[in-house]
């Protein structure tokens, strides 16, 4: 498929999703539906740095929480700015910071770097904590409108178009990246930097364009929290759950391609919402822990790489 | 004929050791030429220090009337310097068209189109890949993963990518080791066709039938040195290179 229908069919889907939704009609399937939506978003961008090139990124929480602090210093700034600006410069934030951390940190290799970013996140926090105009460690409260704009209904319908509208976007610069020299390029760098070197791939460049998209989708994710949560405080916006999440969804549904963290997120995200209804709101993390020991061992290639024939 | 490659003064130490002292080397243009000493000697340090893999610490090298310090190995691919690792290095997730892909698009491609230099139209870049697997006997292999390779394979896919960057000047890391007598003679034949539409080829390798059969001029380093340069067959008599192999 061209890159033109299929975004058109990732469009039509999204349209189809949120129509059943509005037919359902209870808020209860926006909140959950917006859950499982985020997580394909920060899934999808954890993978364009972690599964294409080979980095794995354990700081995923600063970059989220960085989108989402920025959308409440911006509604403690211009309450009336309308979300999707926000969304669009709570990514730019993070992008800046995925940019300048790459910048930083690329020369390290394999676990080095993986430990850089979970200082990244500890230093993000740390900053966040202390940071008074957004709440510092007391939190913040965020005031949800009552009505969505645009298409009416509840406010939560407009965060769940929201989210969706970006799974589209983040979906389609995945795919996109595949296909051209861009996914070539980074999987040259996974397998072997210094054999990419040497057939021409310019790894720095590529590493920083990785860190840079990677961290501004994991911006752009969060963005929109302070809204859904409508209090925000240190201790949940940078929750162990978001990490793990963003790295157990791409490997259990397979980092080679954009469908991986798509599988892994509505299998996933959708088993911890029905354990944290019917069991316990702890029994969450655990799955996602399990499952994902389970499959590095079984499938390392996820589910997608179960189907995956190899070719003659 | 001018200078293609010119090493002048390289060195090299790991910590306290000296792997590279003073190097010079000269190649000219359209030159096949043959590097070789006992392991250890230095030359795959030299390699990387003229690809930029590694950064040496004193000396130049210049290549096509450029001065490369400071250049990034990719820059340096670029400019139309190839190697191949002595210990192969495939891109172990991509099938082996895909490998040989890597460096139309980032080289080839990646170079100004203009007189002397065209680039690989989108739809040509497959069969042009299947051409340098065929070129170096693996077709039938063409979609497989590295994986399903022996290292003899392993050898020929290295160089396959070499050449597929189109380069100037082809430095070819003892690609021919552990590859029966018929293999090697197909190697050879290659090298000399390449060299025979102008590219520059640089062999190291320790199979002496090869390397007096492709040499027009060999060099022999001794422990980071170079220590004889010249007619491979009066190199091979001379009698400081023939201790270096044979001891005392």
């Amino acid at each position: 498929m061209r890159a033109v229908p299929f975004v058109l069919a990732l469009v039509v889907v999204a349209c189809a999703i949120f129509g059943v939704g509005r037919a359902i009609g209870s808020s209860y399937a926006f909140f959950l539906g917006y859950v499982v939506v985020q997580y394909i978003v920060l899934g999808t961008a954890w993978n364009i740095l972690g599964g294409y090139t080979g980095y794995v990124n354990f700081g995923v929480t600063a970059f989220f929480a960085i989108g989402a602090y920025s959308t409440v210093a911006l509604y403690k700034l211009v309450p009336a700015m309308p979300l999707p600006v926000m969304v669009l410069i709570g990514g730019a934030m993070a992008a800046l910071v995925g940019l300048g951390t790459g910048y930083l940190t690329l020369r390290l290799r394999g676990v080095f770097f993986s430990i850089a970013t979970l200082a990244l996140a500890v230093v993000v926090q740390t900053l966040i904590t202390n940071w008074d105009f957004v709440g510092g460690a007391r939190g913040a409260y965020v005031l949800r409108p009552k009505l969505a704009p645009l298409i009416g209904g509840e406010y939560v319908q407009y965060l769940f178009v929201v989210m969706l509208g970006l799974c589209v976007i983040v979906l389609a610069t995945a795919r996109a990246i595949e296909r051209s020299s861009l996914g070539y390029g980074f999987a040259a760098i996974r397998d072997d930097e210094a054999a990419a070197e040497a057939a021409g791939v310019p790894t720095l460049r590529l590493k920083l364009i990785a860190t840079t998209l990677s961290g501004g989708f994991m911006g752009m994710a969060g963005a929109p929290l302070p809204y859904y949560v409508t209090y925000l405080d240190p201790t949940s916006g940078f929750n162990l759950n978001y990490a793990v999440n963003a790295i157990a969804m791409p490997l259990i549904g397979g980092t080679s391609s954009w469908l991986g963290p798509v599988i892994g997120a509505v299998l996933v995200g959708g088993l911890q919402e029905v354990l944290r209804v019917t069991i316990s709101s702890a029994a969450n993390v655990l799955v996602a822990g399990v499952l994902m020991v389970a499959f590095v061992i079984l499938a390392p290639q996820g589910i997608v790489g179960l189907f995956k024939r190899r070719p003659k | 004929m001018s200078a293609l490659l010119t090493v002048e003064g390289v060195g090299k130490r790991f910590g306290g050791f000296v792997a590279l002292e003073g190097i010079d080397l000269e190649v000219k243009q359209g030159e096949r030429i043959g590097l070789i000493g006992p392991n250890g000697s230095g030359k795959s340090t030299l390699v990387n220090c003229i690809c930029g893999t590694l950064r040496n610490e004193t000396g130049k090298v210049r290549f096509a009337g450029e001065t490369l310090d400071g250049l990034a190995a990719h820059e340096r691919t670029r400019r139309g310097l190839a190697r191949s690792f002595q210990l192969p290095r495939p891109f172990g997730s991509l099938t082996l068209v895909e490998n040989v892909r890597i460096p139309i698009l980032y080289t080839v491609n990646a170079r100004k189109a203009g007189p002397g230099h065209t680039h690989v139209p989108h739809d040509a870049i497959d069969a042009r890949c299947r051409d340098l697997l065929g070129e170096v006997g693996l077709s039938a292999k063409a979609d497989r993963q590295p994986r399903d390779l022996t290292q003899i394979e392993m050898r020929k896919l290295e160089l396959a990518r070499a050449m597929a960057a189109e380069p100037k000047l082809l430095i070819a890391d003892e690609v021919m080791a552990g590859l029966s007598h018929a293999e090697v003679d197909e190697i050879i034949a290659l090298l000399i066709r390449l060299n025979g539409q102008g590219i520059t080829v640089i062999m190291i390798e320790h199979i002496m039938r090869a390397v007096m059969e492709v040499s027009q001029r060999l060099a022999v380093l001794v422990a980071g040195r170079k220590i004889a340069d010249g007619d491979p067959r009066e190199v091979v008599r001379n009698p400081e290179v023939v201790r270096a192999y044979l001891g005392e």
